[in-house]
């Protein structure tokens, strides 16, 4: 049973059809995926290295990241704003993908502008936050605090991070006006929409690893 | 989804306009046979200068102080760029974006590449990197001068070599900017081997230039990532302060403030790219080796599977050895002990392709024009080369060995040489088809002759010279009392040498030229070859490759000499004497549209 469902797996792989039975552009942005995968997992990686090889203590991320409210600290409270503000996001691409495949122009148009906007907001917090961490004297080489490869290792993450979100929040919204424009209806394929949907997922996943190792960690 | 006549109908979106204006169709081509020769070029003129380079380093070892531009910092800096110009610049541009552009459309029998304008954009990011490249040489300060490694902290600290400042910042943007040429046309070539190959074309029956080209890039897409890591932290590290990659340094008494950085990262860092990126250029090489040999050994390739098997292996094992070039840095010396066992292990994949390399030629019809002689040039040079990083790869031998002039003479035979073999021999090869005229034959063996029996003078003594202990990298060894006395003497042969091997591509670029305008008219099929791009309707290929028909795939690409048949090789076009009815309930398994269905054919 085994042996034949892995014959047949090969068999399925080395044939003459295509090896993935998607479009040209989905299998592409896969591999896209794959090899920035490979590099946001290296930047990781080197971050804990470096976060281990530190000599001075790391800052406490805890008191870095807390918001005042009304007198009161709460510690991560403004990145766990910006983390739901991008899951979210996540879900209403979900609703973008789901409608467009419906072939409902105007809600599939609604939900990818939104999930574009939801990216802006993302971004535009980040800003704030980068603001914030630079009044309170965070550099790329030092900081009040302790280890100055904290500051180095923040920015040069959430930076590289940003990027993708911004060039998302591009790409996002050149898709939205694409189907309010009815090009992918008149083509019948809504098949971009869902690929541009998978850029903006590997995106959202990649900062929970971000938001793990280098806000809660 | 899936099925051929999606795919073919697909296929044709592109080429509804064949390009008319002369900037749509030789600058900004998106054709991937202009596309293939934009970077064939290109990476030769980089590669001439990084030529250059080398006749100047071995001017200074043969000749010292005979050449005035040749000091001890600008001595530091034509080595580093001779290193950073020659793998990465031609080595891996010109295997993957020259040949991988050229014969993977049409040795998989489809109109071009995937996704034609990334194509094009991969080209001249591709230029872009070049010339900022060369845009350092004109800062203050020079180029870098660090080595082609770029180990911090001295890259990038002020006076701890030269070009510290901006330098190895525009080598470092250059790196990056490449590394985003590189990963574009990786995803192109891989998407087109998986996703485009034409009816009958399976996995199995492609040609091992397409699998070589292929597995390479795989590679590029999975080690540049590392490279490209890297070189941003070590560019914040110059140009922001950070201190990624730098201790606590004292500078002359005086101590920089920079603490808690980590050097060892970096070179993790490099040689997770830097070992997979040996073979991102050698597998392709190994590809064109491989169908070169077949076709003029008049032989079926031997073990084609065996072939296939042992490039993936080979891909794969490169991603856990990258610490054998770090036996001496100072890591745990337990690693060591897994580096040194994943290392010897890729000598078993490497020494079957050999084998199977040598056993094509045994009892085959061989014939011997210039691209049979560089690709058997190919196979000597790497066996050379590569029975030496069993001395490497060990920690025990590594130790005494390490930075001596014996791992020059191993990594340049093994995977510069044998490289430039197997690129030479592809170009000699291909260039009928490419350009529609003969080379010159005799200009061509006396290329190869200059050529193999040079690089063994160049590169063979420094074996002798690294058992002797002596260091590489150094300006001059006047000041080294324990020298050898059998050092200066190998140095002027190897530099005499040298400067005739340089000599001899200039035969080679005659070769080219003339050729191109004046060589005789080159039939379709000059070599008698199986594979799909000998097929094309005419020589040299038109816009979309195949005019209204693609080629249907019957074959694997190996069936030379076979018994029975009127000529010496069968195309892979052409179908097998088989019983109608056979034929067709083989094509009605292959045209099953339920993957899970098909799979009993």
């Amino acid at each position: 049973m085994e042996q034949e469902a892995l014959r047949g797996l090969k068999a399925d792989w080395a044939a003459d059809r295509r090896t993935f039975p998607m479009s040209w552009g989905k299998a592409m942005m896969w591999l896209f995926i794959l090899g920035d995968a490979f590099v946001f997992g290296t930047f990781l990686i080197s971050y804990l290295a470096a976060r281990a090889a530190a000599t001075l203590p790391w800052p406490d991320t805890g008191k870095v990241f807390a918001l005042h409210v009304g007198g009161a600290e709460v510690p991560l409270l403004f990145v766990f704003l910006m983390t739901l503000i991008l899951m979210s996001s996540g879900g209403t691409m979900a609703l973008g993908v789901a409608y467009g495949f419906r072939g409902d122009r105007k809600r599939a148009a609604l939900f990818v502008g939104l999930t574009a906007l939801l990216g802006a907001i993302f971004v535009g917090m980040q800003a704030v936050e980068w603001t914030n961490l630079l009044r309170e004297g965070v550099r790329p080489w030092a900081n009040p605090w302790g280890a100055p490869q904290f500051g180095a290792s923040f920015f040069m993450l959430t930076g590289f991070h940003g990027l993708h979100v911004s060039i998302g929040v591009l790409y996002l919204a050149i898709v939205a006006v694409r189907i309010a424009r009815g090009v992918y209806e008149r083509r019948g394929d809504y098949g971009p929409v869902e690929i541009a949907g998978l850029y903006w997922g590997f995106v959202d996943i990649v900062w929970i690893f971000l938001f793990t190792l280098l806000y809660l960690w | 989804m899936g099925g051929t006549s999606a795919k073919h109908a697909e296929s044709g979106l592109h080429h509804a306009h064949e390009p008319t204006s002369f900037w749509t169709k030789y600058v900004f081509s998106q054709d991937h046979k202009v596309i293939a020769i934009q970077y064939t070029v290109t990476a030769l003129l980089v590669g001439a200068v990084g030529l250059v380079f080398s006749w100047l380093i071995r001017l200074q070892l043969g000749f010292p102080g005979s050449v005035s531009i040749v000091q001890p910092d600008s001595y530091l800096q034509f080595m580093t760029q001779h290193g950073m110009i020659m793998v990465i610049y031609l080595l891996t541009a010109l295997l993957l974006g020259g040949f991988g552009n050229y014969l993977i459309p049409l040795m998989i029998g489809t109109r071009d590449m995937a996704f034609p304008f990334l194509n094009m954009l991969s080209y001249w990011t591709y230029f872009v990197s070049v010339i900022l490249l060369f845009a350092a040489f004109f800062v203050a300060g020079g180029a870098s001068g660090a080595g082609w490694t770029l180990y911090p902290p001295q890259s990038v600290l002020e006076g701890a070599s030269p070009g510290a400042g901006w330098g190895v910042r525009l080598l470092l943007l250059s790196i990056a900017v490449f590394v985003a040429s590189g990963t574009m046309g990786s995803l192109n070539y891989i998407t087109t081997v998986l996703q485009l190959r034409t009816q009958g074309m399976t996995l199995m029956r492609l040609p091992l230039s397409v699998w070589g080209i292929f597995v390479g890039a795989v590679l590029a897409l999975l080690a540049f990532p590392a490279l490209f890591v890297g070189g941003v932290m070590l560019l914040l590290d110059s140009l922001f302060g950070t201190s990624f990659f730098i201790p606590i340094v004292n500078v002359f008494g005086q101590q920089l403030g920079r603490e808690g950085g980590n050097p060892l990262l970096f070179q993790h860092l490099f040689w997770y790219f830097g070992h997979p990126e040996v073979y991102i250029v050698i597998l392709p090489a190994m590809g064109l080796v491989s169908d070169i040999l077949a076709n003029h050994a008049r032989k079926p390739i031997f073990g084609y599977r065996a072939m296939v098997w042992a490039l993936l292996a080979i891909g794969g094992i490169s991603f856990v050895v990258w610490a054998h070039h770090m036996f001496v840095s100072g890591m745990n010396p337990y690693f060591g002990f897994w580096f040194a066992a994943a290392t010897v292990v890729i000598a078993i994949p490497s020494a079957v392709k050999t084998y199977n390399w040598l056993l094509t030629l045994w009892r085959g019809n061989l014939r011997f024009p210039t691209p049979m002689l560089f690709a058997i040039g190919f196979v000597s040079t790497f066996v050379a080369g590569g029975l030496t990083g069993l001395f490497l790869g060990n920690v025990i031998a590594d130790v005494p060995l390490h930075d001596t002039y014996f791992v020059v003479g191993h990594f340049h035979l093994v995977m510069g040489v044998s490289a430039i073999f197997a690129i030479l021999a592809g170009i000699y090869h291909w260039f009928p088809k490419a350009v529609g005229r003969m080379y010159n034959e005799t200009l061509g063996k006396v290329h190869f002759w200059v050529t193999f029996v040079g690089a063994y003078l160049i590169f063979f003594p420094m074996y002798w010279m690294g058992f002797m202990g002596l260091p590489r990298r150094y300006f001059s060894f006047a000041a080294v009392e324990t020298l050898p006395p059998s050092v200066q003497g190998l140095n002027v042969l190897m530099t005499v040498a040298a400067l005739a091997v340089g000599a001899a591509q200039l035969l080679f670029v005659f070769n080219m030229i003339w050729s191109a305008l004046r060589g005789k008219r080159a039939e379709g099929n000059p070599w008698g070859a199986t594979t799909l791009e000998w097929q094309t309707p005419t020589t040299p290929p038109p816009h979309g490759n195949w005019g209204p028909e693609l080629p249907v795939v019957h074959r694997w690409a190996y069936d030379y000499s076979l018994p029975g048949a009127p000529r010496d090789f069968v195309p892979q076009t052409e179908p097998e004497p088989q019983p109608a009815a056979a034929a067709k309930a083989a094509k009605a398994a292959k045209s099953e549209p339920q993957p899970e269905e098909g799979s009993g054919a």
